[in-house]
């Protein structure tokens, strides 16, 4: 006997989505899901964010990683709340942000005095792109250590994300990269994707990306 | 990398799927949709599964996963095409602006229970 289901496997996970984004929209947070594979940059391009928008921005990080609280140690010079989420231990643990996670740690974060939350997902480009955590904005970092062909190897990645940062610029002259194949790789995944080319070490390119972010708070 | 979550998540549903009043059932076949651009690996999710499974009235059943292919339609002139690689921009006008139709499906379509 078949008995018919039809119910997506996520469905808690995107029901509990829901529950969080309907929270952040009534209290006027706007929500940035940061995603990266490891080493592309992410805890530097946010420290030279949050050095950039605080205080004028009221922002908040949440930060994930399987192991340590270094990266929100280094966030947290910047003054901003940051909540560190350790999502196992030694032997490895979740690969992924998951919104019942986003839930408990933004119940720790006073959301009426935020303008932005921003949330560093664990390094990985396969599986926090399956989890909806609530968010309003997904960016992607890459940087030009990595190969050119990042976004053809991980396309559902680039494809749910809004935006993309090519970080770490101020290395180009030492390599062989060629970014304009990389943009191309990018453009080829997510027609019309903005790219914001930048270099967290020297700030180079920052503008551009503090203007997005500033627009998206407006809107 | 997630596929152990991810079996947790079908065992739930599958378990909570079967009637009430069917005590003794045993599901013979789950019948899955995933869609080719889902991150999941069917061997992965395979393996999890018979894992999570043991000692549940679904131990034997076959984890039968159908591939649901990528299709694109275009917003500017309606053409619809199924994504092969990964490109993404009309391969009729060109544009790239298009929504993706189909391929991230990940549920539970059905479950068979013995006679």
């Amino acid at each position: 006997m078949e008995i018919k289901v039809v119910r997506k496997v996520l469905d808690a996970n995107n029901t509990m989505a829901a529950q969080n984004r309907k929270l952040f929209a009534e209290k006027k947070v706007f929500v940035l899901n940061m995603m990266s594979s490891p080493g592309s940059g992410k805890t530097a391009t946010l420290e030279r964010t949050l050095s950039l928008l605080m205080p004028e921005v009221k922002t908040a990080v949440i930060v994930g990683d399987i192991c340590t609280s270094n990266d929100a140690d280094r966030l947290a010079k910047s003054g901003a709340p940051v909540i560190q989420i350790n999502t196992g231990d030694l032997s490895g643990g979740d690969c992924h942000l998951a919104a019942h996670i986003i839930a408990d740690a933004a119940s720790n974060l006073d959301l009426g005095n935020l303008d932005l939350l921003i949330v560093e997902n664990v390094g990985n480009l396969v599986c926090p792109a399956e989890f909806d955590i609530g968010e309003n904005a997904r960016t992607v970092v890459l940087s030009v250590t990595e190969g050119e062909d990042k976004p053809l190897k991980y396309p559902l990645m680039f494809r749910v994300c809004d935006t993309a940062i090519v970080n770490k610029i101020d290395l180009l002259p030492y390599l062989d990269y060629d970014i304009h194949a990389a943009v191309s790789n990018i453009l080829q995944v997510h027609p019309q994707m903005p790219i914001f080319q930048l270099s967290a070490k020297t700030g180079h390119g920052f503008d551009a990306w503090l203007n997005w972010l500033k627009r998206q708070l407006l809107i | 990398m997630h596929e152990m979550g991810i079996a947790m998540q079908v065992a739930e549903i599958v378990r909570s799927s079967i009637p009430p009043d069917m005590t003794d059932a045993r599901v013979e076949r789950i019948n899955l949709r995933v869609g080719r651009l889902a991150a999941i690996v069917p061997s992965s999710l395979r393996f999890c599964f018979e894992v999570i499974a043991k000692d549940t009235p679904f131990s034997d059943a076959v984890l039968n996963i159908e591939e649901v292919p990528v299709v694109a339609k275009c917003n500017d002139c309606q053409h619809e095409w199924t994504i092969e690689g990964p490109a993404f921009s009309c391969t009729a006008c060109k544009s790239g602006s298009i929504v993706i139709m189909s391929g991230r499906e990940l549920e539970i379509a059905s479950i068979e229970i013995a006679d």
